[in-house]
């Protein structure tokens, strides 16, 4: 299925594009900071590092963040556990990702940790110096990471948001882009939406600046917030409710990713023809394919294959199920007019050959 | 897959029954028996736990149904069911309460099954209402910083959840309490929740808000070695001065509540590791979800947490196991050759093309139209064999996937659910997971 973008429709980037180096075509030019969210389970991490690689492929830098502490970029680039540290995961190259053009990339990988991110913040703000010890020692950078609300969160969209910004002596960017593997959709709005609860907290003060410059990225056309789903009931169902909740936040929704594309084999007609009275048909088929080994009786033939063929029919009567379901989910989803891009399953899970190619089918439709 | 064809039907493997035509293996995971655990009257707790999208919520409320038509009067503490699951047991509104579930149970049997959403703040509110005078809890409720805390941050999901749990119980009025957990950060938060409560009570960080409250502030002075003042001076200028006096009324506000707070908080720790209470660990047979599962496996055992076993969901089977991949791989080519030869140049992936031309073949009996249909039909075999080649793969994936997990985690015991095709909309479909849960068993 081709993607589907209608113009306007989608908080797609126009006009704040940089000419940046030689882009493919990317439907989101200007876009600095990407989200990218979904339904738990879904493969938001991987296709959040899918797209940092397709995103650096010609050139570029990028940065990818977790934000979660469960380490699962490390996991997916077979490194060891990543420290609070912004440090090179991958080069990339267009042939790496089997696509023409020449440069080669970076992507950068960062596990926010957010005490780390406390003091760092901290200091960046009050060069607190003593203070600061004194704040650890009474327990302060414990119940702030912790137990007060949202000040984690804050601390992790706030670290987002300055390296997305963050500039080089020179004046250049550092990264070209920055791209968030956000909570779930369920916690997605509340995380990204905490400066905003912060700055009507704290109504004055440093804190309350801070969390307005943030939220003024976020809801800026340099961000887009793109949401990872199956072809499945919940989490198209989580994906429809989050468009909406992010329209309402007046956040701005990128496009919809859809994860683990399954090609139909078969589909609804073939299943009810071979539940008529072609059964038997298949079974000759199957019979002449060799599966009812090779008596030189016929009738021991047919029957030997026999038990195979309720199974084999009830499989596609699965599948063809399967397939009626998948086709309505993409219709639920056509009716968000977002730009929608799918990547295929890759049997096996994802190893990092299958990390590039996914990266090298996000840049062909169009995704970076 | 939907199981149309009875219980179990499609499975062929099933930790009841060991191995049973799959590509060997690891042996081991003994099963895991859910009906013995729901008949035992001394189970009074079971606790579903997984990471997100393992299909937790549906488990806990298929075990629910199963309890309540067994015979027990149950009640499922959901956190966020997805809404078609949520309606299947009549679930309209978060109200906090257990409802009773139309349908569920037998009106003679002595079973019932309630069930109930997990409303965050109103938990939380009932709390401060249960620990405060009327004026102090006003106080509290109505102060922005309680207002944002208890409105589910990050963390206050995991709390309320056990306290919802720990009232649950205190009442005394349910043989079985199913609890699935909230589909938190690492989902095992909420064992985490009542030594972070208490490690933050007894933090010096509550006396030091506190004490520009406390007119003096002496007492708390005394226990810290560093300058009252620079520690003021400087969350002030961090918090804004507003959010400062905010934060230290709510403090203030809640000082009397700590207490009772940290006993309820202690109180559902030890309730979870007491003798009848169960947990269940959910995943699907996919590295990621196991590897996860083995997480929280190690950390039941570490905080000596009762584990019942694990609960595999979205297991994949087949009818005809005899028929290897490789097989049917090469019987599919072979057949798509034929089939191109005869004419039906229907590539076995446009199987609509074929279905058309069945039907507009029908009846007729010329040689060249024999052909069509011979060619036809062998497309549609070559189909069906290449998606038979493509679910024993997924079949043997799966399989290895567990056997890794067994193989480290012996003891587990454990049992598969196959996987359907669609979610579950309604009771019988939760019934027949329950059926699956307990083996197949219809008893």
């Amino acid at each position: 299925m081709p993607r589907t973008q209608q113009p306007g429709a989608a908080a797609a980037p126009t006009g704040a594009a940089e000419p940046g180096a030689a882009s493919g075509g990317s439907d989101w030019e200007g876009v600095r900071l990407h989200v990218v969210s979904g339904k738990g389970g879904t493969g938001k991490t991987t296709l959040a590092a899918a797209l940092a690689l397709a995103l650096a492929a010609e050139g570029r830098r990028t940065l990818l963040i977790e934000v979660e502490g469960r380490q699962g970029i490390a996991e997916l680039f077979g490194s060891t556990a990543l420290p609070y540290e912004e440090r090179k995961i991958a080069t990339v190259s267009p042939t790496k990702l089997g696509l023409p053009g020449r440069g080669t990339g970076e992507v950068f990988a960062l596990a926010i940790d957010p005490e780390q991110a406390l003091l760092e913040y901290l200091d960046m703000f009050y060069k607190l110096g003593r203070a600061g010890k004194a704040l650890q020692k009474v327990g302060f950078v414990d119940f702030a990471t912790t137990i007060a609300p949202g000040v984690r969160d804050v601390l992790l969209t706030g670290k987002a948001c300055e390296a997305a910004r963050r500039k080089a002596p020179d004046g250049r960017l550092v990264y070209d882009a920055v791209v968030m593997d956000a909570p779930p959709t369920g916690r997605l709005i509340r995380f990204l939406n905490v400066n905003s609860e912060v700055a009507g907290l704290a109504r004055f003060g440093p804190i309350h600046s801070q969390a307005q410059a943030v939220m003024r990225v976020l809801k800026s056309p340099q961000t887009a917030v793109h949401l990872v789903t199956l072809l499945e009931e919940m989490p198209v169902q989580e994906t429809v409710d989050g468009f909406t909740e992010l329209r309402e936040a007046g956040l701005p929704v990128g496009g919809v990713l859809v994860n683990m594309v399954r090609p139909p084999v078969l589909d609804a007609a073939a299943v009810a023809a071979a539940h008529g009275d072609h059964r038997e048909e298949v079974a000759l088929a199957l019979v002449e394919a060799g599966l009812g080994g090779r008596s030189r009786s016929a009738a021991t033939r047919r029957a030997a294959v026999e038990p195979l063929l309720d199974p084999l029919l009830a499989q596609a009567r699965e599948h063809s199920e399967r397939v009626t379901l998948e086709h309505e989910q993409r219709a639920d989803l056509g009716t968000l007019l977002l730009p929608t891009y799918e990547l295929p399953l890759l049997s096996g899970g994802v190893d990092l050959g299958g990390l590039y190619r996914l990266a090298g089918e996000l840049k062909r439709q169009g995704a970076a | 897959m939907s199981n149309g064809g009875g219980a179990g039907g499609n499975r062929d493997r099933g930790s009841s029954n060991g191995e049973g035509g799959g590509s060997g293996g690891v042996n081991g995971g003994n099963g895991l028996d859910i009906d013995g655990l729901i008949d035992d009257p001394a189970t009074r707790i079971i606790v579903c736990c997984g990471s997100g999208g393992v299909g937790k919520t549906t488990t806990a409320a298929a075990i629910g149904l199963r309890a309540a038509e067994r015979g027990r009067r149950t009640v499922v503490l959901t956190i966020d069911p997805a809404r078609r699951l949520a309606q299947s047991m009549g679930l309209t509104e978060l109200d906090n309460t257990p409802r009773p579930v139309k349908g569920a149970a037998g009106p003679d049997g002595p079973g019932e099954l309630h069930a109930m959403m997990l409303d965050m703040k109103r938990t939380f509110d009932e709390v401060v209402l249960a620990h405060a005078d009327p004026e102090r809890a006003r106080a509290i409720l109505e102060n922005p910083f309680y207002q944002s805390l208890s409105a589910g941050f990050a963390g206050t999901q995991e709390y309320m959840a056990m306290e919802k749990l720990g009232q649950l119980q205190a009442t005394g009025e349910w043989d079985l309490i199913v609890v699935d957990t909230p589909p938190s950060r690492s989902a095992l938060d909420f064992l985490d929740a009542p030594g972070r409560l208490g490690s933050f009570l007894d933090g010096k960080i509550i006396r030091v808000l506190m004490t520009p409250a406390k007119v003096g502030g002496r007492s708390a002075m005394k226990f810290l070695n560093v300058g009252m003042g620079l520690l003021t001076g400087t969350l002030g200028k961090i918090f804004g001065a507003q959010l400062l006096t905010d934060l230290q009324t709510f403090v203030a506000a809640m000082d009397s509540m700590f207490g009772g707070f940290r006993e309820r908080a202690e109180g559902t720790y030890q309730l979870l590791k007491a003798q009848g209470t169960a947990f269940l660990v959910v995943a699907a047979p996919e590295r990621d979800a196991l590897r996860e599962a083995a997480y929280f496996v190690d950390r039941l055992a570490a905080d000596q947490m009762p584990l019942a076993g694990l609960v595999l969901n979205r297991v994949h089977g087949t009818g005809a196991p005899q028929l290897t991949a490789e097989r049917a791989q090469a019987a599919a080519q072979a057949l798509e050759e034929s089939s191109a030869e005869n004419g039906g140049d229907h590539g076995a992936g446009n199987g609509a093309g074929n279905g058309e031309q069945h039907g507009t073949a029908e009846g007729a009996g010329s040689g060249a139209e024999r052909e069509a249909r011979q060619g036809a039909a062998e497309a549609l075999a070559a189909g069906l064999l290449r998606l038979h080649a493509e679910r024993v793969e997924v079949m043997g994936r799966e399989q290895r996937t567990r056997d890794r997990f067994v193989s480290v985690y012996p003891d587990v015991p454990l049992v598969e659910v196959p996987a359907l095709a669609g979610d579950v909309h309604d009771l019988d479909g939760l019934r027949l997971i329950g059926r699956q849960l307990a083996g197949g068993s219809d008893r």
